[in-house]
């Protein structure tokens, strides 16, 4: 198998929203997580040196982005001081009564699940939409995940609404089958 | 009234974006009825906008990718 290289002059296009995502999905902070994508760009120039081509660059500078997350939660955590669980019998008068045990989480609560499942399929669509051409990929996000009007996509992009729904009915469709596997 | 199968698929595209009007719906509601495979193709679609809204999906705008990029090409 050949070896994998690395393209810093396109990890922006190519990477940059997908380890948004996942950094979106660890910190929740639009502005942290677009801090520690940057960070993770410059720490893989730096540290380029070491790639051995194993594994894909995209796979890599999630291991990268994964040690920077993790850094930012000691960063903060030290801030803070240790970190420490209080709990008081009841905060809420209209509670008082009741038991502390019923203050903990609903193990049967599906919450969790549902936040991890969602990340999950971001993940998925952000690797189907790194398989579409370029163009079509971009007018797809800028429609469905900014919500741009058609207009103001066309004038960005120089292009006219009828080549726009061809975009993205092709994108659509490309997705569709690339999801359909696991998520339909 | 009666409308062709990439017509029909063109107005589910836009309907997904809440682009499309109240007749050209109606038009794709009655080809809907006797065309499976543009219900299937209606139905997926759908799916496919529901998924990408629960993935809650972001993305960075164009200028914030620029300033990346030149951040990093400083340092290239």
């Amino acid at each position: 198998m050949a070896k994998h290289q690395l393209h810093p002059e396109n990890w922006v296009d190519q990477h940059a929203d997908y380890l948004f995502n996942y950094a979106v999905g660890r910190v929740s902070d639009a502005e942290i997580a677009k801090d520690l994508v940057q960070e993770t760009f410059m720490a893989g120039l730096n540290s380029s040196k070491n790639f051995k081509g194993d594994a894909a660059e995209r796979t890599w500078l999630v291991s990268i982005l994964k040690r920077k997350v993790i850094d930012h939660y000691r960063k903060i955590n030290s801030k803070k001081g240790k970190a420490e669980v209080r709990m008081s019998y009841s905060s809420d008068t209209d509670a008082e009564g009741d038991w502390l045990e019923q203050q903990v989480a609903d193990p049967f609560s599906k919450d969790g699940d549902n936040v991890m499942e969602n990340e999950e399929l971001g993940m998925a669509i952000q690797d189907c939409m790194s398989k579409l051409p370029e163009k079509q990929a971009l007018v797809f996000k800028m429609k469905t995940i900014q919500d741009m009007s058609t207009e103001d996509v066309c004038n960005e992009l120089g292009i006219n609404p009828s080549n726009l729904w061809v975009m993205i009915h092709r994108a659509r469709t490309a997705l569709m089958g690339c999801l359909n596997e696991n998520w339909f | 009234m009666k409308i062709t199968c990439e017509e029909a698929s063109g107005i589910c595209d836009k309907s997904q974006y809440k682009e499309a009007g109240w007749w050209e719906i109606f038009k794709l509601r009655l080809h809907l009825l006797y065309c499976k495979t543009c219900k299937k193709y209606s139905k997926k679609n759908t799916e496919l906008s529901s998924l990408c809204d629960r993935a809650g999906l972001t993305v960075l705008t164009k200028e914030e990718k620029e300033k990346m990029k030149k951040d990093l090409e400083k340092n290239l």
